[in-house]
């Protein structure tokens, strides 16, 4: 193995720029998937029941295909349209990470609300509180506090899969790191230094996250 | 949409042939997984630092760094170093490692999770440590460890899909080539997606199966199936026509224990 500090010293800026839209992607993606997560699971609550199973099927349907084939889905039958603005790749990248991750959250979200014991809906029943206010005020505080570390381990889990985005070609930190490649022939230097940043992200995020369950652990 | 259907006929044989090589894929990288999940997992529940030490570091390294990466690496790197890799087995290869780092960690977690007492009593009896997990602590944990792993065999599956990354003709290449001959994308795609999803609804009724028969062979019943839920359907139904103040009720149900509440 030839391990060239010179390709290395080049390579990192230029990967450093591909990491700004995997940054982009996970934050704007995380963002989108915490909200309708969340709205997945509460309709999946109050709906009645034949939306519902409509709802869940199509929950089970994005969660079960590959992020790719979704990715390159909305990316193609977007720029099919004629007559459309064209929307850069990086914003159909987030949106579509967004909607796959909430499928996986919208089940978080449920487990969490699960597990706040039943007497705290039936004590703000009693209170005479509205539904909404309820949920809102009493139920949902708490079920955030069991939801929050395995939403902070999908969002890492998303960051893994920003690689992905090369399927509709932006320019995040594996495809920069493949560019980079392909014009020198630096593959390892390249894609050894696109590992280690994964890692060197990954890593202590989800220690921090570990370190959060514990703090947040009640019952 | 007649024409899409008769492209879609006239391509189905490629079509086939993308999905083989997606399940070639997926099968032998869920074998090479769960025997990567198995020693590491094992190693991770080791007494021994020198074998707890190195299984967690690989399980951290190929759990923290992206497929993709890994896929390339072995891909660009690996020629590189002097060592060919055919395409296939560079997808089996990544793929195997990734989720088996993965699933090492719901073994050692399923492992750590069987109950003390079962521990105790093997070494009461003393059993050799090896027959001690063979026969007492792996059976049990194996039943506690399917339904996560059936989640991360899905995800497997999932993952094949980057595989057409490094010039093999999967199921998503298939694709590719059926939106370029029909010009349809929203067809192409949506019959793509439905192959992908049926092909994880086997897995996932497979994956089913083996857990039945391992809680079986425990002599336990599966938490949460599905004829426990349909009972506990029932008994909701029951109890709400009770509330309604219908005359006729169904008694409760037995032989479930989870279930019941407050009586």
């Amino acid at each position: 193995m030839t391990w060239n500090w010179e390709f290395a010293v080049e390579a990192l800026p230029i990967l450093l720029q591909g990491f700004v839209n995997t940054l982009i992607a996970t934050v704007v993606g995380t963002v989108i998937a915490a909200i309708l997560g969340l709205l997945i699971a509460v309709a999946i609550r109050t709906l009645p029941r034949w939306i519902n199973w409509l709802v869940r099927l199509l929950v089970a349907f994005v969660r079960n295909t590959p992020l790719i084939v979704q990715l390159m889905f909305v990316y193609f039958a977007f720029s099919d349209i004629p007559g459309l603005v064209s929307i850069p790749a990086l914003a159909v990248g987030c949106i579509v990470i967004g909607i796959h991750y909430s499928t996986y959250m919208s089940e978080s979200y449920r487990a969490g609300i699960d597990s706040v014991p039943p007497g705290q809906h039936e004590a703000a029943t009693a209170l005479s509180l509205p539904p909404v206010r309820t949920f809102t005020a009493v139920v949902l505080p708490q079920a955030l506090r069991a939801t929050i570390p395995s939403l902070g381990n999908y969002a890492v889990a998303m960051f893994k899969d920003t690689p992905f985005l090369f399927a509709i070609s932006v320019v995040e930190l594996v495809t920069s790191a493949k560019q980079f490649g392909g014009s020198t022939f630096a593959y390892t230097e390249a894609f050894t230094l696109a590992g280690i940043i994964f890692l060197a992200a990954s890593y202590p995020t989800s220690l921090l996250i570990q370190r959060l369950d514990k703090r947040l652990a009640t019952y | 949409m007649t024409d899409n259907v008769t492209t879609l006929l006239n391509s189905l044989p490629q079509l086939w042939e993308g999905i083989q090589t997606t399940l070639i894929l997926t099968i032998a990288g869920s074998i090479g997984t769960i025997i990567i999940a198995i020693i590491l997992g094992l190693a991770m529940t080791s007494p021994h630092g020198w074998m707890r030490i190195p299984a967690r570091i690989i399980v951290e390294f190929f759990r923290g760094t992206s497929l993709l990466v890994q896929i390339f690496w072995l891909f660009y790197v690996f020629p590189l170093l002097g060592v060919e890799l055919d395409p296939l087995m560079c997808g089996i290869g990544a793929l195997s490692l990734n989720y088996g780092a993965y699933s090492a960690e719901v073994v050692r977690s399923s492992i750590k999770t069987v109950n003390p007492g079962q521990w105790e009593a093997a070494i009461a009896l003393s059993l050799s440590p090896a027959r001690r997990m063979i026969r007492v602590i792996f059976p049990q944990a194996w039943a506690l460890m399917i339904p996560s792993l059936a989640t991360l065999l899905i995800q497997l599956l999932k993952g094949t899909a980057v595989v057409f990354f490094i010039t093999l003709s999967d199921l998503t290449d298939k694709i590719q080539q059926l939106r370029q001959s029909t010009g349809d994308t929203v067809f192409a795609f949506t019959v793509g997606l439905v192959i992908y999803f049926v092909i994880a609804w086997l897995i996932q009724e497979l994956m089913n199966l083996l857990e039945r028969q391992a809680t079986k062979r425990l002599g336990r019943r599966r938490p949460n199936s599905r004829s426990d839920r349909r009972e506990a359907r029932r008994d909701a139904r029951a109890e709400s026509k009770r509330e309604a103040g219908a005359t006729t009720v169904p008694g409760p149900s037995s032989g479930n224990v989870g279930y019941g509440g407050a009586l």
